[in-house]
């Protein structure tokens, strides 16, 4: 069997994230969770993350802080040794329409969604430097790619993302860090199970696959771009939307 | 520790392996590449407490523990 591999995921407390923490466990992987909710709120993540037989650990940090993030990645390091994945995906909304939109709704989006993504990147690459090995994914979004009325804050902070990782996979290549992004469209969660029946009609006609997707069919693509498979699969956005962005 | 010692710890770190290194060696003959440069500025940085500044040009060993030494004489 292959070494054990430690995997940081951010936001990893509930939803997308969890469902990858859970999904990379089933490959023989310990779990570093980076959330900023309380570890209550994310304690069932935990208890199913060792229930699936792997180390997992709570981190309460917010990922828009750079100097919390640094404490964070260093922490993990002294804990686990090294860190193999990271996996960016705590992310916020903030919608309003760009003519109402606040300096601070969009500050925070920037923030937490982007910057966070650079912070958690510029704290774990020297780690991965050393060891010659890394691989990064950060959770974008289809809107990143489309633009999306009422959400000029979350679009501008997912297409960052993407440039973000396009360069990180130029500057580290060199290095056997790979850095690619995944690109989500309507995934099934809390906030999609509270539409109406009305406004999910609406939705499915935007996706060929006529259906939401699912955290699952996120946490597999995640799955793939770690692993050795995709060993030569550097600076790509993967679209995991049905369709939707074609 | 010597300076000389120290910097054997951190450019065998980067580089993966073991080196023999004296204040002659050149940075050329270690074959370290810009991304290495920056990586190990930051750990002397660090190590030391010091800032050796944005472009740090390195040619020998020798030549770079002097400019530490000088840094953190002037700390
Ligand atoms: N749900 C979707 O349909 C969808 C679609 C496209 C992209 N995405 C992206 O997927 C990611 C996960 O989305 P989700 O639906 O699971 O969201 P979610 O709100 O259910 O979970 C996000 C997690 O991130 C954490 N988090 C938020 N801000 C943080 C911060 N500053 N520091 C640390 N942790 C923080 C939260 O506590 C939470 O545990 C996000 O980046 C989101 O933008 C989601």
């Amino acid at each position: 069997m292959a070494e054990k591999r430690i995997a940081l995921v951010t936001g990893a407390g509930r939803g997308i994230g969890a469902e990858i923490a859970l999904t990379l466990a089933a490959e023989n992987t310990d779990i570093a969770v980076v959330d900023y909710s309380d570890q209550a709120a994310a304690q069932a993540t935990l208890d199913a993350l060792t229930a699936a037989g792997v180390t997992a650990r709570y981190y309460r940090c917010d990922v828009s802080d750079f100097t919390a993030t640094k404490n964070v990645v260093d922490q993990i390091v002294k804990d686990f040794g090294k860190i193999d994945i990271l996996v960016n995906n705590a992310g916020i909304t903030a919608d309003n329409l760009l003519l109402r939109m606040e300096e601070a709704e969009w500050d925070r989006v920037l923030s937490i969604n982007l910057k966070g993504c650079f912070n958690m990147i510029k704290h774990v690459t020297p780690y991965m430097m050393r060891k010659r090995y890394g691989r990064i994914v950060s959770i974008s979004s289809v809107v990143g790619l489309m633009g999306n009325a009422g959400q000029a804050n979350y679009a501008a902070s997912k297409a960052g993302i993407i440039g973000l990782t396009k360069t990180v996979a130029k500057e580290f290549g060199a290095r056997n860090i790979t850095a690619n992004a995944v690109a989500p469209g309507f995934i099934k969660t809390a906030m999609t199970d509270a539409l109406t029946e009305e406004q999910k009609q609406a939705m499915y006609k935007l996706i060929p696959l006529g259906k939401l997707g699912e955290t699952k069919d996120i946490a597999n693509a995640v799955k793939f771009l770690v692993s050795e498979d995709a060993r030569y699969i550097t600076g790509v956005v993967l679209k995991v939307d049905g369709g939707m962005y074609i | 520790m010597t300076t000389l010692e120290k910097l054997k710890e951190i450019l065998s770190e980067c580089k993966g392996e073991d080196l023999d290194i004296t204040p002659e060696t050149t940075f050329d003959e270690l074959e370290f590449d810009s991304l290495d440069k920056v990586d190990i500025v930051m750990q002397i940085e660090e190590a030391y407490d010091i800032s050796l500044g944005e472009n740090m040009q390195l040619s020998t060993v020798g030549e770079l523990i002097e400019k530490i030494d000088e840094a953190v004489a002037n700390k």
